[in-house]
């Protein structure tokens, strides 16, 4: 046993190509703990591949590696199929980015997590009509009811990531992972739809991975946040020190960024470096975390 | 440059239509940096499209350079004038053309001559330098993609470039190049641009003034100095800009 929920060592994820394995993750390691948890990255930074690893969601020919990757202790890295299934959804669940291409277009809302919950818990149909309308109410969808009976199709965007995040915790599960939760949505539902995440896993006591390529947003939600290059961590800050980052991507990053507050002449450039791919990962800064 | 007087657009006959934009006027100096920003469904990328004649079904009143448009159809002095950049590059090349080939048509269809020079000119003009000529899009990243695209618009000489959302599909780091290389574009060459985007914060870089949409209206149009500071007038605009600041914790 330990403190952690889940614990990483020395992740690596790599596809066949044309001219020899790419290596997508490249040695990740970390800890997860009752806590949120932010993993920052461009596209291709291997910050979706780290979340699909866990949930052991790479398909052959892609191919796992680590030294380490276990839930509460237990084993996560190559297990069969039939006990993954019941880790995933169960104990580890996502949320996606794009509620139009996660949620079946042909079942009702209903249904669907009806149809999820019952992966991991017997009941009977009523046991888990009811279950659904709580997690629905839950998700803060006024009219449960009526959003039972509807379709995907007939629900908004934002109404159907609440749908996802209903589907994802009735099975009560330890960890979530959301990969980029609210990047679809617009800013007005997105404040909704963090606000509903936020407490639910604060009062569920869950570990949240949260994927997003939004520094600003994440540093704001998170407690503590993994910076990701190349397929590596290259820097790990408290979420409220985001400002005091010391790796010059993380610099770049957020220096790129054009600002609400204040008018900026040109937005700085970042000048990629390949010593950041191999480089020594940055820790906290003193008094930090 | 651009004028924009009382416009309704639509889609589909009554009962079951849906007026996409309604009654929005603004006018757009020359050489001016305009924003249009909502969320989806507000009506923003429409009055684009209306502009170029990508829909037809509008009523009002669209004059660029003191010269009206009617309908979908669009004269060559016009395309002349006024170029869009579209949202997704991976969307808006053809895959199986050339970046050579790509601007070599829209320079002929402008009746350009020394069109060899010319795209040498164009590709250097937006940093990708003779070497991407005989590129096809697969071979390019999102960035340089969008960097054609923005040469493909530049080729016809235009005064006026419509931007929809020409960098909400790129990564932050090159979202900066691209815009830097769009107020660079503006400043050598004088260009008025109309920009469409969900990022209060992109359009507050980028342009002079801004009109703020809701449900297919305009709510209000402000400067790109009281979006910084914050002086709505509109409570929605209000909340917009308080949203797009970030999270807080409940």
């Amino acid at each position: 046993m330990s403190d952690h929920l889940i614990s990483v060592r020395n992740l690596r994820v790599s596809f066949p190509t044309r001219s020899g394995r790419f290596e997508a993750v490249r040695g990740v390691s970390f800890d997860l703990g009752r806590e949120r948890l932010g993993v920052v990255g461009e596209s291709g930074s291997g910050k979706s591949m780290t979340g699909r690893a866990i949930l052991g969601l790479v398909r052959p020919p892609g191919q796992v590696t680590a030294d380490r990757l276990e839930l509460d202790g237990d084993n996560l890295l190559n297990l069969p199929e039939r006990r993954m299934r019941r880790i995933r959804g169960g104990r580890i669940s996502m949320v996606m980015q794009d509620p139009k291409f996660s949620l079946n277009p042909v079942m009702t809302v209903g249904r669907q997590i009806i149809e999820a919950w019952r992966q991991h818990n017997r009941a009977s149909r009523a046991e888990a009509r009811q279950k659904a309308l709580e997690m629905l109410a839950a998700v803060q969808i006024r009219d449960p009811e009526r959003v039972f009976d509807a379709y995907p199709h007939e629900v908004s965007g934002g109404m159907g990531q609440r749908i996802m995040i209903a589907m994802m915790l009735a099975p009560d599960p330890e960890v979530l992972i959301a990969d980029e939760p609210t990047s679809a949505l617009d800013v007005s539902v997105r404040t909704e739809v963090l606000h509903i995440m936020d407490r639910l896993v604060r009062d569920r006591g869950m570990g949240l991975i949260f994927i997003s390529h939004d520094l600003n947003l994440v540093s704001q939600f998170c407690d503590r946040v993994l910076i990701m290059y190349a397929g590596r961590i290259v820097e790990e800050l408290a979420a409220r020190d985001l400002h005091r980052a010391r790796h010059p991507y993380t610099q770049g990053l957020l220096n790129s960024l054009p600002r609400l507050d204040q008018r900026v002449e040109r937005l700085a450039v970042l000048q990629r470096q390949d010593s950041w791919r191999e480089a020594e990962i940055l820790p906290p800064p003193p008094g930090g975390l | 440059m651009l004028h924009v007087g009382n416009l309704d657009v639509w889609f589909g006959l009554p009962p079951a239509q849906l007026v996409a934009v309604k009654g929005a006027s603004f006018d757009v100096a020359r050489g001016e940096s305009f924003g249009l920003v909502g969320e989806s469904g507000s009506g923003k990328s429409t009055i684009l499209r209306a502009i170029t004649g990508l829909i037809d079904t509008w009523s009002g009143d669209i004059r660029v350079a003191g010269e009206a448009v009617t309908g979908s159809r669009r004269d060559r002095t016009f395309h002349k004038r006024v170029q869009m950049v579209f949202q997704d590059p991976y969307a808006s090349l053809h895959p199986r053309h050339s970046v050579d080939r790509v601007l070599s048509e829209t320079l002929h269809l402008q009746g350009m001559t020394d069109i060899d020079s010319r795209i040498t000119r164009l590709l250097e003009q937006v940093g990708l330098g003779r070497g991407f000529r005989f590129r096809y899009p697969h071979q390019l990243s999102g960035g340089q993609r969008q960097r054609v695209a923005i040469a493909r618009a530049l080729a016809a000489e235009p005064e006026l470039l419509l931007l929809d959302e020409p960098t909400s599909a790129l990564d932050v780091s090159v979202q900066a190049e691209i815009l830097n290389l769009l107020a660079d574009l503006r400043r050598e060459r004088g260009l008025t641009y109309v920009m469409v985007s969900h990022d209060l914060a992109v359009v507050g870089h980028m342009c002079d003034r801004l009109a703020v949409m809701r449900g297919g209206e305009l709510v209000e149009i402000m400067s790109a100095d009281q979006l910084r500071a914050h002086q709505a007038q509109a409570d929605y605009t209000s909340d917009l800009i308080g949203a797009s600041i970030g999270y807080e914790r409940a």
